[in-house]
């Protein structure tokens, strides 16, 4: 057989079910391969962007590896972004990209570009596959980095005349990489140091990143959190790792977090990191984050230890079998005063908006969307960048992990509506709703012709205030109002016409009651569906604390001093 | 504060771009870096110098372990590791000079590696330091061009050098 045979036949040994992305000149010996017939399903994305967030989604949601394809040059580059998104929530990808024949490399060729060399600061490693005999211990190799250790990107390029070259296959039973040892245990010691600390502390609290879902770790999360009585917070990357509706679920720290999630964590005596890294989203002001508290870190990369706040007791391992350990040792105290303490925070901080008469609010969207599927474990969500996002985080509420999928670290707008396709690939069963916002929903659109003519519906839903509203809101409380480059305007495009462009469902609410109307329809119609909600375009998402700023100094919602400029 | 370090990595295309350029996204500083092969033919040494406080020489380090091509990383604690550099160092040395630099390179062990008629080019080998010495004592006679091949180091035979290597035991 040929290379791009021995690529299919590769990802069939690794299980892969589905693989997304878009032909071109240099990855068409694959292409041909998939024509002659494979048990992989191949999505086909309108943007490699798209196909990039897709392997994410489906990543995300399904705990396996994602595979997305592209082709040489402009088709890598698109690529980039998707690499990068995976590199900084950690989202285990293999991304194969054509290259063009190993003859014409550096010559400038067309479509030529070293996408092996652009992509080297954002993957944990990457192979150009020089000879074809090497390309069934490559792609073992990648998908045995991407998944182990800390989870991130991998990238394999392929020539041209690699894919064409003959071998005889036989994929490899195991493979050497000499210098990549992932940690396999936590120090015993150092496990019962963490117990000893956390049974000693007074205002214990679990900060759970995601991490916790890479490493399926979540029911070993659930017992030591049980066991403990110990309050959780969950990052935007942890959502839905820990039941929202569990009594010892408090909330979810950083900058929009409820000001009683983030009073929860910096003035706990005992932090115990679990797969988070003190992003400074959560942290804010790292001076005054959470100050005198004794930090517990698990991770599995050693080089998050003490690298943003200094570790007191770093415990470097895979999370599952660290986790299950110290829920062993853990000898536990009463957190009663602490929760009783943090129950009352919880009273005195609720999120708050203030209803309109005349304009929808963007946070009514979202309350009426988690009503409408409260107690369901069969809806994923995903999100795109910016308020939206915050208040999707804020009122949605997850019990289920791999539910709640939205880009973290690199905050890619246009994230949602692929990683929705993405998601829905990996669960066939679910009902997939991507709240998105009018910015994010105009960079990845085009990708509704894939969720429809695949056959993976998804249901987006817009809060369309007509301007880039996060960059709004910081114009606003920042730079004195001075709106500059912002106003994408509420109508322009009509989405619900665009959607049935696409040959979806579209509908346009502006009142709770077609809102309602329309979710129900929409959630109920098993197609692709655009809602667009025309949200109220003054709302700020609050709370908020203002970049390098602590949360003594979070801004809360003020009736007051609701902005009036329309 | 200034750090060694010895790098072990696979002898793979790419492999040392992918060090110099986790250097350089981190924010991190080479002062000096030798990449060779050494006694083993699938293996390179990279002997790299950093000038960064022990909380960033750590990050380094773990970073570096990350690195799929990296085998190992080990600190060379001044004191417990031999250390060289190779300077050559083009002088201009009129006949009337050359009997003072040919006495400053006896005393510095630097030898004549060209000799011509207004020029010498001398050639060195010793501890960074020393050649940074020589360096200063020839230049005033007019130093026409310097390379230095960047400091190489290797764990003292006589004593067990500082292992760093294992931040996965913390």
């Amino acid at each position: 057989m040929n290379g791009a045979d021995a690529i299919l036949r590769s990802l069939e040994a690794e299980g892969v079910e589905v693989v997304f992305g878009l032909p071109g000149g240099a990855i068409l010996p694959l292409y041909d391969a998939f024509a002659r017939g494979t048990t992989v399903r191949h999505v086909l994305a309108r943007h490699e962007q798209g196909a990039g967030h897709m392997a994410e989604g489906y990543a995300r949601a399904s705990g396996r590896v994602g595979v997305c394809v592209a082709t040489s040059g402009p088709g890598a580059t698109n690529l980039v972004t998707p690499i990068a998104d995976a590199w900084m929530d950690s989202t285990p990808l293999v991304c194969i990209t054509g290259q063009v024949r190993t003859s014409l490399i550096g010559t400038d060729a067309f479509q030529e570009c070293d996408i092996t060399g652009i992509t080297i600061p954002i993957v944990k490693h990457s192979w150009l596959v020089q000879d074809v005999g090497e390309l069934p211990e490559i792609l073992k190799a990648a998908f045995h980095v991407a998944r182990t250790g800390r989870c991130g990107p991998v990238l394999v390029d392929v020539p041209r005349d690699v894919q064409e070259a003959e071998l005889e296959f036989s994929y490899p039973e195991s493979i050497s990489l000499p210098g990549w040892k992932p940690p396999r245990r936590g120090h015993p010691r150092q496990i019962t140091a963490a117990a000893r600390a956390v049974a000693a502390a007074e205002r214990p609290i679990l900060y759970v990143g995601g991490g916790v879902l890479n490493a399926h770790a979540t029911d070993e999360l659930f017992e030591l959190a049980e066991r403990g009585r110990l309050p959780v917070v969950t990052t935007l990357m942890a959502k839905g790792a820990f039941p929202e509706t569990h009594e010892l679920h408090a909330g979810w720290p950083g900058m929009h977090g409820p000001k009683w999630s983030n009073w929860a964590l910096n003035k706990a005596d005992v932090i115990v990191a679990v797969g988070a890294r003190f992003d400074d989203r959560v942290t804010g002001k790292l001076s005054a984050f959470a100050p005198g508290a004794t930090v517990v870190h698990l991770d599995i990369d050693a080089a998050e230890i003490s690298k943003i706040r200094h570790a007191d007791i770093p415990v470097v391992g895979p999370l599952k079998p660290v986790l299950a350990e110290l829920t062993r040792e853990l000898k536990p105290g009463s957190t009663d005063a602490w929760r009783a303490q943090i129950a009352r925070w919880k009273e005195e901080y609720p999120l708050r908006y203030s209803e309109d008469d005349t304009l929808l609010k963007p946070q009514r969207v979202l309350e009426l969307l988690q009503e409408l599927t409260a107690g369901r474990d069969d809806v994923v969500w995903t999100t795109g960048v910016g308020q939206h996002q915050m208040w999707a985080m804020q009122y949605v509420l997850c019990d289920t992990p791999r539910t709640f999928i939205t880009s973290g670290g690199l905050g890619t707008m246009g994230y949602g509506i692929p990683a929705a396709v993405g998601a829905r690939a990996a669960r066939p069963d679910a009902t997939v709703v991507c709240v998105d916002g009018d910015g994010c929903f105009q960079m990845t659109q085009q990708e509704l012709a894939t969720a429809v003519l695949e056959e993976l519906p998804i249901v987006v839903v817009i809060l369309n205030n007509g301007y880039l509203g996060m960059v709004r809101q910081w114009q606003d409380m920042f730079f004195e109002e001075r709106f500059s480059q912002i106003h994408l305007t509420q109508a322009v495009p009509d989405y619900a016409l665009l959607a049935q462009a696409y040959g979806a469902l579209g509908f346009t609410a502006e009142t709770p009651d077609e809102l309602r109307e329309a979710l129900e329809e929409a959630l109920a119609s098993g197609r692709t569906c655009v809602v667009d909600a025309r949200v109220d375009p003054r709302e700020h998402c609050f709370p908020m604390i203002p970049s390098g700023a602590a949360a003594v100094d979070t801004i809360e919602f003020d009736a007051s001093r609701q902005e009036v400029v329309a | 504060m200034k750090h060694t370090l010895s790098v072990l990595v696979e002898n793979k295309p790419g492999a040392l771009m992918r060090v110099t350029s986790m250097f350089a996204r981190r924010g991190f500083n080479i002062d000096s870096l030798a990449v060779g092969p050494t006694e083993r033919h699938d293996v390179s040494r990279i002997t790299l110098r950093v000038d960064c406080a022990s909380t960033t020489l750590e990050q380094i380090e773990k970073q570096m372990h990350k690195l799929v091509n990296v085998l190992r990383v080990q600190e060379l604690v001044p004191g417990e590791a031999v250390e060289r550099e190779l300077a050559l160092l083009k002088v201009a040395a009129p006949p009337s000079k050359r009997a003072e630099l040919m006495t400053l390179a006896d005393a510095f062990r630097a030898r004549v590696a060209d000799l011509g008629a207004d020029s010498i080019v001398f050639e060195m080998v010793g501890s960074p330091e020393e050649i940074d010495a020589f360096e200063e004592l020839v230049r005033p006679h007019g130093l026409q061009e310097l390379g230095r091949t960047g400091r190489l180091g290797l764990a003292r035979a006589t004593r067990p050098s500082r292992k760093r290597s294992s931040p996965a035991l913390v």
